[in-house]
């Protein structure tokens, strides 16, 4: 089994997909967690004082007490973004503290690398957590492997020490990392998700852009009537179909409907909000309005043909325009809108799904746990963020620190979801099942899988998501949480 | 003191062996002995196993539906894939070594170019098992601008808005991964069964063909029986390889985390394992399956080793 024969893109992709927005939300009750990865008593707990975390001192200039002595150990998960964005916050690093010695690695196979690190008790001191070879941080918090890192939160600011680095921070950033009542993970990069299009193509085509569900329809007859495929997705990996989906659900039931499926309360997918945005979606299906044969395709063959315009629409979060950066013609244009609304929508129809991804943790057992909250704070800071943006093509969650040169930069697919971010007023969709339960997530992807292949009808696909719900709510050794009230 | 010349011997062929055989205790041995001591425990993989359950991770494996869908395959995977191959592979050997039409020494020799066929099936044994992937992801593609799908559409099978979807068809997604495995060792064994053939005396077949046997007979009976040793050889390294077929499944099935689907329907022990270990936070019970894995691959190799032994010919 040693021959993995991954191509770079599969997990590249799938560093985007479970580590982007929607990933990290990890749960709440880190409390309950601690040793607990299946109710034993006597795993290690959190709070492994490392070497020099106690020696916090209250110099805002070096809150954590770093010792230029002490070596810094940085893991960088090396995907869409690359690591050259680490590179130059490592030298930041090591500028603060001249003489001490900073380690890089990279790489994509985490797991490998470091599971066996973490075994031996010996981990590196920061760590970018992404990728297919994530390791969980469910996982990992439950065997007390991470730094809380409220700590962080709650040190002056490198730019402003009257201010916190919390207060630093885009709206959402912390609540992405929370376990519990605690930040464990950082999360760094910013992520927009929706349905992405052409702006030449619908230029030149005169298509608006549709705003509800049935707009969308009457688009789409258009554009199959003019001989072009109006939908296509990365039906090799149906995680991405559950988007838009659970965007509908979000928008069209509320946050009782989220609840109610955040919560693995009995019946929470037989609701009227589930049902309507499944039949919705299967309308798509059921008109013939997908490319065929795309339910069968991997995202970066979808998203090419996309890119030549043989069909008009993809789900996808903003790693799109970076991922498709070769395939995309000069003048393609690219844009997203937010999902349409259905009738009824508690939300506005701006809502979207769009956060914090790419989790930095520090290790509990990390040596020099101090170097890696001293590392996140740079990070944190709008040198840390403009850094960013120019290495990694990507705005991260740094507040104000992409400069008016830096936006001038901005590719078409990055300014369009910026804009749409900015749209949606502080209107944003989030779910927290999908990291909390990560069999229950498969189940649904299985069932989502075979509705957009055509096997399975609405009907069916509610009846096996409440199955794979009412499975998770049974099985003693997954441990529960409950989404946050707010 | 003096040694006596035995001890001695013995010692010479020991130096030779110890170096290998530490390489083989701490690199093979010593892993599989820990294998089963985790699978004992309770262990999410990212800490020290957390407590000791016993044989608990082994009685839940047998109600676990995904398991026992996933051992299912591995069997199907198991009788068809060395089946076809060493069938077709010998059928290919026999006509490349003495399936041309006269003449040749002894009125025996392979059919015209098969030099150059002997190559060109060796060929997919050459190639990165990533290659083969990416070779076949395109061939397998789900949509009309698909290797395979050109063809059948061009055949007429079906038309350009209903493709065929090959590996993200229930039915036959286990049939497209037997396809490629196939495909990757007929050429073997091909090569295996050609050495192995042209050991065989020539005079064994001049005397059958001036006895009269056609072309089947002599197969049947001179070539069948006289290679047996490497059938039995190939079985045990087939059955070896169809109960992983790892790297294939978790590459070209649909699926996030090593794939196995559509709807399970690929899934094989290696990748549920995987997912287990790696994503799921269920190390111990993974080490379980790696356990069972390893049972069932050495009672197999016994029993073809046992079921296939035959008195030796010399010659």
């Amino acid at each position: 089994m040693s021959e993995h024969g991954l191509p770079a893109d599969v997990s590249r992709r799938q560093m985007l997909v479970r580590s982007a927005a929607i990933a990290a939300m990890v749960g709440p009750g880190s409390a309950l967690a601690a040793g607990c990865a299946a109710g034993s008593g006597s795993s290690p707990k959190n709070n492994n004082s490392g070497s020099s975390t106690g020696a916090a001192s209250s110099d805002p200039k070096n809150p954590f007490g770093v010792k230029a002595s002490d070596p810094l150990d940085v893991y960088i998960f090396k995907g869409g973004y690359g690591d050259d964005y680490a590179k130059a916050f490592e030298s930041m690093y090591s500028q603060k503290f001249s003489g001490s010695q900073v380690g890089h690695h990279s790489g994509q196979n985490l797991t490998g690398d470091l599971q066996p690190r973490f075994n031996a008790g010996s981990p590196p001191d920061v760590i970018d957590d992404s990728g297919a070879q994530q390791l969980k941080l469910d996982v990992l918090n439950n065997s007390g492997q991470l730094t809380n890192l409220d700590q962080l939160l709650k040190a002056p600011s490198i730019d402003d020490p009257s201010k916190t680095v919390k207060d630093t921070l885009l709206a959402g950033t912390v609540e992405m990392g929370l376990l519990g009542q605690s930040m464990f993970s950082l999360n760094y990069a910013f992520t927009v998700f929706g349905l992405w299009y052409s702006s030449a193509l619908f230029q030149k085509n005169n298509w608006q852009i549709p705003k509800t569900w049935d707009d969308f329809m009457t688009l789409c007859a258009t554009i199959k009537a003019s001989g072009m495929a109006p939908f296509a997705h990365q039906g090799k990996y149906p995680y991405y179909m559950m988007v838009p989906l659970m965007d509908m659900v979000a928008k069209n039931g509320g946050p009782d409907a989220q609840t109610a499926i955040d919560n693995l309360e009995p019946n929470a997918w037989k609701s009227d909000a589930v049902k309507n945005s499944v039949e919705a979606l299967y309308m798509l299906v059921d008109k013939g309005y997908m490319l065929p044969g795309t339910e069968g395709l991997t995202h970066i063959q979808s998203q090419t043909l996309w890119n030549q315009n043989k069909a008009a629409v993809i789900p996808c979060g903003s790693w799109l325009e970076n991922e498709q950066l070769k395939a995309t013609p000069a003048d393609f244009g690219m844009a997203v809108f937010a999902m349409p609304s259905l009738n009824g929508d508690k939300m506005p129809q701006t809502a979207i799904r769009a956060g914090a991804g790419e989790p930095f943790i520090v290790p509990s057992k990390a040596k020099n746990k101090a170097g890696g909250l001293e590392f996140l704070r740079i990070m944190c800071s709008k040198a840390g963020g403009a850094s960013f943006a120019q290495n990694a093509n990507s705005l991260s969650v740094v507040k104000d620190s992409i400069t008016p040169d830096i936006e001038a930069k901005l590719k078409p697919g990055t300014k369009s979801s910026n804009d749409l971010y900015q749209a949606a007023n502080g209107q944003i969709i989030s779910w927290y099942y999908l990291n909390w339960y990560s069999q229950m997530e498969k189940d649904l992807e299985d069932a989502m899988g075979q509705l957009m292949a055509n096997k399975i009808k609405p009907a069916d696909f509610i009846t096996r998501a409440q199955a794979a719900a009412d499975k998770c709510a049974s099985d003693s050794s997954v441990q529960k949480f409950k989404r946050p009230t707010t | 003191m003096r040694l006596r010349k035995k001890t001695r011997e013995r010692l010479f062929i020991a130096s030779f062996l110890a170096g290998p055989l530490a390489v083989y205790l701490v690199f093979v041995i010593w892993p599989y002995i820990e294998t089963f001591g985790y699978s004992l425990t309770e262990w999410s993989g990212v800490a020290p196993p957390s407590r000791v359950v016993g044989l608990k991770n082994y009685a839940d494996l047998f109600h676990d539906s995904i398991f026992l869908k996933a051992l299912g395959h591995n069997m199907i995977i198991l009788i068809v894939f060395p089946t076809v191959t060493i069938v077709l592979a010998m059928f290919f050997a026999f006509m490349l070594n003495v399936g041309g039409r006269r003449g040749g020494l002894g009125g025996v020799k392979g059919i015209r170019g098969s030099a150059f066929f002997r190559i060109v099936f060796f060929f997919p044994q050459v190639l990165s098992v990533a290659i083969i992937v990416i070779l076949f992801q395109a061939a397998y593609e789900s949509n009309s601008v698909g290797l395979f799908n050109a063809v059948v559409i061009k055949l007429g099978l079906t038309d350009a808005n209903h493709p065929w979807e090959f590996l993200n068809s229930p039915t036959f997604v286990l049939w497209c991964i037997m396809f490629i495995l196939i495909w990757q060792w007929v050429g073997f064994y091909l090569v295996l069964f050609s050495a192995a053939m042209q050991q065989i005396p020539r005079d064994y077949y001049e005397a059958a063909l001036l006895d009269g046997a056609g072309r089947t007979q002599t197969y049947f009976k001179v070539t069948m029986p006289l290679l047996w040793d490497s059938v039995q050889t190939a079985w045990v390294y087939l059955a070896v390889a169809a109960m992983d077929a790892f790297a294939l499944v978790a590459t070209l099935t649909p699926g996030s985390s090593f794939g196995g689907g559509p709807d399970e329907h690929g899934e094989v022990l290696a990748t549920y394992l995987m997912r287990n270990f790696q994503v799921l936070g269920k190390a111990g019970y993974a080490c379980a399956m790696g356990v069972v894995i390893f049972f069932i691959t050495l009672i197999l190799s016994l029993v073809v080793m046992r079921a296939t032994r035959r008195e030796r010919l010399e010659y």
